[in-house]
């Protein structure tokens, strides 16, 4: 992993102000905290469909947003994969056609053998083979999830942001997305934020876990440093489940 | 209470709904009873009635396609926008509705007749359009755009925002997530829209006499033969009001049916 995910964001939303710092340098990241804490907020910030009002946020050596330089790239051009916490599956499109709406958006279109070799190779990844031309209203929680993954995937992001991303699911469900997706996200070597405020997603999705509360950084660190020395309350019952 | 007691509070409730039904009811009841197959067959023959049915379809058609080309757009762009100046362009655009129809042919004559204020950008001084069927054109569009609008602009808010930020997120330009997200989503209430305002511009009445006149063949539409017909032919009134009254329950049901899909479609989104 060269290309790491380095972001300072500032930004008023609301009666919440953000001043967060973060990077992927350590390995993936997973944000947690309290409702209302800021959480997706974080990711809109970083994908640019929110205005900040100070910082910068570069991936390797390409500037994303910098306020003192004047650079915002639009959320067209940073080229994230983003996740969403339902997932946001274009209902009217097959499974098939959600990769490849994304693959046909993208700015530098691919010849249509290499764009259909790459739709395979992610379902074949996926698991999603058997289901290319479902529609993704008969798809499980799971299958969407995977399909959202794949189509996020696509596109050959810079970074990859997941909002929640096993909180659609059922519980029984969730304990085995939960580890294909922690293993598939080892073998991504992608810069990866994921926000979750469930503890076991937290413990099993990212190598550092970042505490939120009220915009700010409370703690960071891993699950094990975590709950040995806790900074907050918050942290305490967070680590202790 | 007692369950009798009950039971006659959910009677007076009903009851109470069923004195309006049938006080709506009851006028279109008497225009299909006092119309025989026969006298509606000989109506349709009278000279007023194919001229006007011709211009009708032909000036709705017009109107229908100038409204979804440009209100498409303004729909879209309202949905997205925040903001005062958004919402005081989607109160303009809704004045037309709450109008008086007489109110609305006054002032397209005050801006584009002979005369009128905006006549100079539009044609060359000494002509204009009133009177012609362009004129019907116009007052058609003007009556019935804010149908539309208000019908797709509801569609496109109905999109749940996450799947136009993917769509974005790919690279998607704003042309490619309208047309290929926007727009086949909201599909179902821009058609229920169309629907709706075709039926107000083939009712069209007021807007149409006093801005276009009521020239046989030329701005005569059905609702102005129907008013032509009720001085020669009262025949020839009912047979053109059935034909309309036909016309508009079927585009309800068209809207109904589409409103009904575009429902059922947001529910499996959410």
């Amino acid at each position: 992993m060269s290309e790491q995910l380095r972001a300072t964001l500032r930004a008023q939303v609301g009666l919440l102000s953000v001043d967060v710092t973060l990077s992927t340098e350590t390995g993936s990241l997973v944000i947690v905290g309290p409702n209302g804490a800021g959480k997706s907020t974080l990711l809109s910030l970083l994908l640019g469909v929110r205005p900040m009002t100070a910082g910068k946020i570069t991936i390797g050596e390409t500037v994303l947003f910098d306020s003192d330089a004047g650079i915002n790239a639009p959320v067209e051009h940073r080229h994230l994969g983003l996740v969403p916490q339902h997932y946001a599956l274009f209902p009217h499109l097959n499974v098939e056609q959600q990769l490849r709406f994304a693959l046909e958006s993208s700015s530098t279109p691919l010849q249509a053998t290499e764009m259909q070799e790459r739709i395979d190779t992610l379902l074949g990844d996926l698991s999603l083979r058997d289901l290319a031309k479902r529609h993704v209203d008969t798809l499980s929680g799971g299958e969407r999830q995977r399909v959202a993954l794949a189509r996020a995937l696509s596109v050959r992001p810079r970074a990859l942001l997941l909002d929640e991303p096993l909180s659609a699911l059922d519980v029984h469900s969730r304990r085995e997305v939960r580890s294909f997706l922690a293993r598939t996200l080892e073998t991504l070597a992608l810069p990866t934020v994921v926000v979750s405020h469930d503890p076991q997603d937290a413990r099993v999705l990212g190598r550092r876990i970042v505490v939120l509360e009220a915009g700010h950084i409370t703690q960071c660190g891993t699950w094990d440093e975590l709950a040995a020395t806790p900074a907050t309350d918050f942290v305490r019952e967070f680590a202790s489940v | 209470m007692t369950s009798r007691g009950l039971v006659l509070q959910r009677r007076v409730l009903v009851l109470s709904g069923a004195v309006l039904v049938l006080f709506l009811a009851l006028p279109l009841m008497a225009l299909l009873l006092s119309t025989s197959f026969t006298d509606f067959r000989d109506g349709l023959q009278h000279p007023l009635v194919r001229p006007a049915l011709r211009l009708s379809l032909l000036t709705t058609l017009c109107s229908v396609v100038l409204v979804v080309l440009f209100g498409t757009p303004l729909s879209w762009t309202l949905s997205q926008a925040r903001g005062r100046w958004a919402r005081t362009v989607e109160t303009l655009v809704q004045l037309p509705i709450v109008l008086p129809p007489a109110v609305a042919g006054v002032a397209l004559l005050f801006a584009f007749g002979r005369r009128g204020v905006f006549a100079g950008w539009f044609y060359p001084e000494g002509h204009s359009v009133t009177f012609t069927t362009a004129a019907v054109v116009i007052a058609e569009v003007f009556v019935s755009a804010p149908f539309f609008v208000q019908a797709a602009t509801s569609a496109f808010r109905r999109i749940d925002p996450e799947l136009l930020i993917v769509a974005r997120s790919f690279g998607a330009t704003p042309w490619r997530v309208f047309l290929r997200v926007a727009l086949p989503l909201a599909a179902p209430g821009v058609v229920a829209g169309a629907a709706m305002s075709w039926a107000r511009a083939l009712g069209e009445f007021g807007a149409t006499l006093m801005f276009a006149g009521n020239l046989q063949g030329e701005t005569q539409t059905l609702p102005l033969a129907i008013y032509a017909a009720l001085e020669s032919d009262l025949r020839a009134a009912q047979a053109l009001s059935v034909l309309l009254m036909l016309v508009a329950f079927t585009l309800l049901l068209v809207v109904r049916g589409a409103l009904r899909r575009a429902t059922e479609a947001h529910e499996v989104t959410s």
